[in-house]
């Protein structure tokens, strides 16, 4: 076990390590001068000249990335002061540190993700059982149909569709909003219900389709018709022993998807003006602000990789036969 | 999902990915055997393609989207509008002072039959065909080429193995790491700055190329796994064993052995990808990264439905029904195609 994380870590790290090469020098090679930007339009070549060395723009690119790179481990010094251990740098449009900003926005990433996982996974794995259950019946048919046309809505169809009838017309509810939970548990919970009910559609048709598949496999298997056999109870092999079975290929994609939400949830955060890492991402890249990006992309980077890890150990505690090699 | 009896009937000799391959045929039961003789596994296929309703109805309304796609400038000729000409802001009468159409339901009238854009004052119906147009052969091209590096790379991996198959293996890992929408919104404005000075206006065609690039490069990984594998357990099996003891050389192996026994994975494969890509270049116009200027675009029509829909809801609901038509049509098409494929595969 211990070996297998270790070595998964690793690759981690090589592809994390490539991942911002290449964002670094794809972003440097345009020709577009950020310093000239800051600079505004009375600009001296004195004045450029300082604006390069204060954004650490002054060097080759190499030894810019070589100090990026020392920045995020070691943290590094700027002409705004010292930039302590996970240093990203400063942001090139509001000079902000790009990991204070990340840090302020991602609440709302993961508020918007726990609570968009809690509905999809309560409504897909509770429809794809119900379909099993019933299978062949309308129930069945009901929910297989209803989770294909689902899953063919977009949210950036769907959103201003229910923000629309809720908001708009019915005034049931306010304007998606984000409130931290510990200031307001009430205010955070409403402004984030119809972004969780929106976010979920593109997720729960996958889940009840998967569950369905899965479950009906599981009930198929010999183990559980021995149990059967036994004169155990249907709702209990059911429960106990076809759900468990049915769980596995779920946790895969349960994790890639969580992995890539915590990442920002880009369309859904534009759609609701939210102020999470999608939109933040979105911002940088409409100012060319390439810290915050390079910032954005390792860090969403990171939680897909780790998730990757984490599904893949996971499998070893959920199925005893996989053996982690 | 194959029941043993079924299993026993067919035959069905080697379990494996080409169980579901064309090579070895199920055959239900001594009517079907006679029926099904000297047929071939595309005649086979047909058959069973025509037997379903649903998959010949979403076939139907498919091929209807990408005629509409293709015919548009028929369509905005026998209909005589453009999308590009402004009748709101020349016409009066027609866009009030808030530039909002002035009759209900978004302008609609026997004159403009879906209404009209709020703001400029262009005609939807044109504006939704035409930007279809855009969007549907963004995604074929985006497919093609996808599906081409897939080939490549998965037959390569999987065929040659060893440290080729290392190497590929790990590129695909590396690319599926990128966060892929980031990517693509990150991306494309640089790969456009890189090509064209900021200066200067990009043209329609090098924009379009750039989406392409893109959505390409992160859109082959899951084929090229899946064919990798299924190369790994046709290589070795006895035919192409066969094929190698009489001296067949590699290139033809691959062509003539392997790559027959892989369309059924690549044809149900790319119908899943290829709704993917629509509703992906979609989204990066609506983020603001996709088609620009005056360019009808499917995606920037869900932009500028978001930016208007507090009063003008119906501009937005006709990309929408006809997004949504598309993408449930596409995907029973998927399953049938899958289905008629691959008839053990219950669903």
């Amino acid at each position: 076990m211990l070996r297998f994380l270790v070595r998964r870590s690793l690759g981690a790290m090589v592809i994390l390590l490539i991942i911002s090469a290449v964002t670094f020098f794809l972003f440097y090679a345009v020709p577009r001068d950020p310093a000239m930007l800051a600079c505004g339009k009375n600009c001296t070549p004195d004045a450029l000249e300082v604006i390069r060395k204060n954004m650490g723009i002054d060097e080759p690119i190499p030894m810019q990335y070589w100090h990026f790179m020392i920045g995020i481990f070691a943290g590094r010094t700027f002409a705004q002061g010292a930039c302590p251990a996970p240093c990203f740098g400063y942001s090139f449009a509001n000079s902000d540190p790009v990991w204070d900003t990340i840090l302020d926005r991602f609440p709302t990433t993961v508020s918007l993700t726990v609570g968009g996982a809690i509905v999809f996974l309560v409504i897909g794995l509770g429809a794809g059982m119900i379909a099993a259950w019933k299978r062949g019946t309308f129930a069945d048919k009901l929910f297989s149909t209803g989770s294909l046309v689902l899953s063919s809505m977009q949210i950036y169809f769907v959103g201003p569709l229910v923000m629309a009838l809720l908001v708009f017309n019915l005034g049931l509810l306010d304007q998606p909003s984000y409130v931290p939970l510990s200031e307001d548990p009430a205010g955070w919970f409403m402004g984030l219900l119809i972004p969780w009910m929106v976010i979920q559609i593109i997720f729960t048709a996958n889940y009840t389709r998967l569950s369905r598949s899965s479950m009906i496999e599981q009930l198929a298997e010999d183990h559980v018709r021995t149990a059967r056999a036994k004169g155990m109870s249907g709702k209990f092999v059911f429960f106990r022993y076809a759900w468990r079975g049915s769980l596995i290929p779920i946790v895969t994609i349960f994790g890639v998807d969580l992995g890539s939400l915590l990442g920002g949830a880009m369309i859904t955060e534009w759609t609701f003006s939210l102020p999470g890492l999608g939109k933040l991402a979105v911002d940088s890249v409409a100012n060319t602000d390439l810290p915050m990006v390079m910032g954005v992309m390792l860090f969403s980077a990171t939680f897909i990789i780790l998730f990757n890890v984490i599904v893949d150990a996971a499998y070893a505690f959920i199925d005893p036969r996989v053996r982690l090699a | 999902m194959t029941s043993p009896s079924q299993a026993a009937i067919a035959g069905a000799e080697t379990p494996g990915p080409d169980g579901a391959g064309l090579n070895s045929e199920p055959v239900d039961g001594d009517k079907a055997a006679t029926d099904q003789l000297g047929r071939s596994p595309g005649q086979l296929m047909w058959m069973r393609f025509k037997r379903d309703r649903t998959g010949v109805i979403s076939a139907f309304v498919v091929l209807i989207m990408f005629a509409i796609a293709a015919l548009a400038p028929v369509i905005s000729w026998l209909y005589g509008k453009d999308p590009w000409t402004r009748y709101g802001q020349i016409r009066p009468g027609l866009l009030n002072d808030n530039a909002y159409p002035v009759k209900p339901n978004g302008g609609m009238d026997s004159e403009f039959w879906f209404g009209l854009e709020p703001g400029l004052g262009r005609d939807v119906l044109t504006q939704l065909v035409y930007g279809m147009r855009t969007s549907l052969s963004l995604a074929v091209v985006i497919t093609i080429l996808s599906v081409v590096l897939a080939i490549v790379i998965g037959v390569a991996g999987g065929y040659l193995g060893g440290k080729p198959d290392y190497f590929l293996g790990r590129l695909t890992d590396l690319m599926m790491s990128f966060p892929n929408q980031l990517f693509f919104v990150a991306f494309t404005p640089v790969i456009g700055a890189l090509l064209v000075s900021p200066q200067d206006e990009m043209p329609t065609w090098l924009r379009a190329c750039v989406l392409i690039f893109v959505m390409w490069l992160l859109g082959w990984m899951t084929l090229a796994r899946l064919l990798r594998g299924q190369v790994l357990t046709l290589r070795e099996r006895e035919f192409i064993e066969a094929a190698k003891v009489a001296g067949t050389p590699p290139w033809r192996i691959i062509r003539k052995e392997l790559l027959p026994n892989l369309v059924t994975p690549i044809l149900v494969q790319s119908t899943y990808m290829l709704p993917n890509f629509v509703t992906g270049v979609a989204g990066l116009s609506f983020l603001g990264v996709g088609m620009q200027g005056s360019t009808p675009d499917w995606g920037r029509m869900f932009a500028t439905g978001a930016e208007v829909y507090q009063s003008d809801i119906t501009y937005m609901i006709f990309p929408g029904v006809a997004m949504v038509i598309f993408i449930v049509a596409f995907n029973l098409l998927g399953d049938s195609v899958r289905d008629a494929f691959d008839p053990k595969s219950g669903r």
